[in-house]
């Protein structure tokens, strides 16, 4: 970087309102380089989301209002009843099938630009997580482990491979690619190190518990970490766990973590629904950042039940999700959220968002008033990166950088 | 450990698990549609490495391909590149711009309309 345009300042581009250049992401050992051409294509995919959902996506909102809805009630002689007679009529509309197409496409597109990045320096990637992995008893992988159906079922968000798969053995090229292609699904929103949410809860749990002091904290879903290490570096003294169904990602995870210096955190494979190797009562908190989309209508009331069996009297439980369907939610709303779970294999987002999580909760043992609602929004460097939190010009359904939380404080004994 | 049988260009591309959904009228539309956005990206790659070069030769009154990709944008710089491509965006999807205009006013007449209404004398 230079300072002698300084005499350039007076063309800064006026009133920019987009995501910054790819090139202020954070880098750690493992992350990999991208090559001048790589890195723009990276920051065109951040733009071509940005316009798809502040651009191309209100066209939506009006074809929705001034042809879909009166064509269908016309037809038909009463409003629609659900999200899913509004989304098939949608599918209807030219609008629609522009900007999902798109939307298709551009995902696509970004995995495609991601996985180049990551697989033509596979070789050296596989070997400094190697490097900075073997032998330590904080990666703890299971070589029978078999992938439950949530995971195995379908690749998430049309990324091959979805969390799990190894093309050779000690790869980690799909996580590399998770962490590196991110910024351009977000436009930036995330921040530097793709942790904003994680940061969002640390500082969550700060505000509203201040006397809270974990010893022992459990992060269930953690994918490759990325929300759980300001969590371990919010409580550094506090032994902290993730677990997960990926090995490449609790690989790629402890190499990372390392990497920037946080040495507090294990990285176990495990099926979260049954958590055996754990003691009860042994977790003083359990977190999960968006993953309950992730798993199924059978096994979240079990991972509820696990949380609630694993949390010591007084520990807490938090989920951050996007917001639920509530009745007070619009039906066209609603059938926008849904365009991942049928568009872009998130299978289960739709019923997740659907269901009465305070019941699941209660039926899995909490007590009703002990439940934790709350929303946070991704905590970044607002210097550099784009705030969801202030952002009212785009809604991108689904995908901004803003969530709600429920969870519970088990009953002290 | 080797990963000499991995061809980045065969994976990178690849298909992911579970069908792919359709949303075009005609599968070829969107066939021909995801080429035409993969070359608008590689028309914007492309600007953004002229942006780097001249700005180079601005800067340095000279050019390698090594401080091509060490450059590294000022902040000011960036915004610039992202407002280019915000408007060349905005340029190359004006139809479907258009095409949300329109949606805000369904009943609007066509000049073909129009044209009878001016042809009538009475």
């Amino acid at each position: 970087m230079t300072d002698n345009n300084a005499h350039m300042k007076s063309n800064m581009a006026p009133n920019y309102d987009g995501p910054p250049d790819y090139r202020v992401v954070g880098k750690h050992d493992v992350y990999p380089e991208t090559t001048h051409d790589e890195t723009a294509r990276f920051n065109f995919l951040a733009q071509m989301n940005r316009h798809l959902s502040s651009k191309v996506m209100p066209g939506v909102s009006e074809a929705f209002e001034t042809r879909v809805k009166p064509e269908f009630e016309n037809e038909n002689g009463r409003k629609f009843e659900d999200r899913h007679e509004v989304r098939k009529a949608l599918l209807e509309d030219p609008m629609f099938q522009w900007w999902s197409a798109m939307r298709r496409a551009t995902m696509e597109t970004r995995q495609q630009a991601g996985r180049w990045v990551t697989l033509r320096q596979a070789v050296e990637l596989n070997e400094k997580a190697r490097a900075l992995t073997e032998g330590d008893d904080r990666l703890k992988l299971d070589p029978d482990f078999q992938q439950p159906r949530s995971t195995d079922a379908i690749d998430h968000h049309c990324m091959p491979g979805s969390y799990h798969t190894e093309l050779v053995p000690g790869d980690i090229t799909g996580p590399a690619n998770y962490d590196s292609g991110i910024f351009a699904t977000t436009g930036g929103m995330l921040g530097r190190f793709n942790d904003g949410g994680g940061v969002a809860v640390a500082q969550w749990v700060r505000e509203n518990l201040p006397d809270f002091q974990p010893k022992r904290i459990l992060d269930i879903g953690c994918g490759l970490g990325h929300n759980v290490l300001p969590i371990a570096q919010a409580f550094p003294n506090a032994e902290v766990i993730g677990a997960d169904a990926g090995a490449p990602m609790l690989r790629y995870g402890l190499a990372r973590a390392k990497s920037l210096g946080v040495e507090n955190v294990t990285f176990i494979q495990a099926d979260v629904s049954n958590l055996d190797q754990f003691e009860d009562e042994s977790f003083d908190w359990i977190q999960s950042t968006m993953f309950l989309h992730e798993t199924t209508c059978k096994s979240m009331p079990q991972i509820f039940k696990e949380t609630h069996r694993l949390l010591k009297p007084g520990g807490i439980v938090l989920h951050v999700e996007q917001p639920q369907y509530a009745e007070d939610m619009p039906l066209f709303e609603q059938a926008m959220r849904d365009w991942d779970a049928f568009y872009n294999s998130e299978p289960f987002w739709t019923k997740m968002h659907e269901v009465d999580l305070d019941a699941w909760m209660i039926e899995a043992g909490f007590e009703k008033d002990t439940l934790i609602h709350g929303g946070v929004a991704a905590v970044v460097d607002a210097e550099v990166f784009p705030e969801a939190g202030k952002d009212k010009e785009q809604e991108d359904y689904g995908r901004k950088a803003a969530w709600h939380v429920i969870g519970a404080r088990k009953a002290a004994a | 450990m080797s990963t000499q049988s991995l061809d980045p260009l065969k994976l990178a591309g690849a298909k992911p698990k579970g069908a792919r959904p359709w949303f075009l009228e005609s599968n070829d539309a969107e066939r021909l549609m995801n080429i035409t956005l993969v070359l608008v990206q590689e028309l914007a790659v492309m600007r953004e490495r002229l942006d780097t070069v001249e700005r180079l030769l601005e800067r340095d009154g000279k050019v390698s391909k090594a401080a091509i990709e060490a450059y590294r944008p000022a902040r000011f710089e960036a915004e610039e590149r992202g407002q280019w491509t915000q408007e060349y965006l905005a340029r190359v999807f004006r139809i479907l711009q258009q095409d949300a205009e329109a949606a805000e006013n369904p009943n609007e007449p066509t000049s073909e309309d129009i044209a009878e209404e001016f042809a009538r004398a009475d």
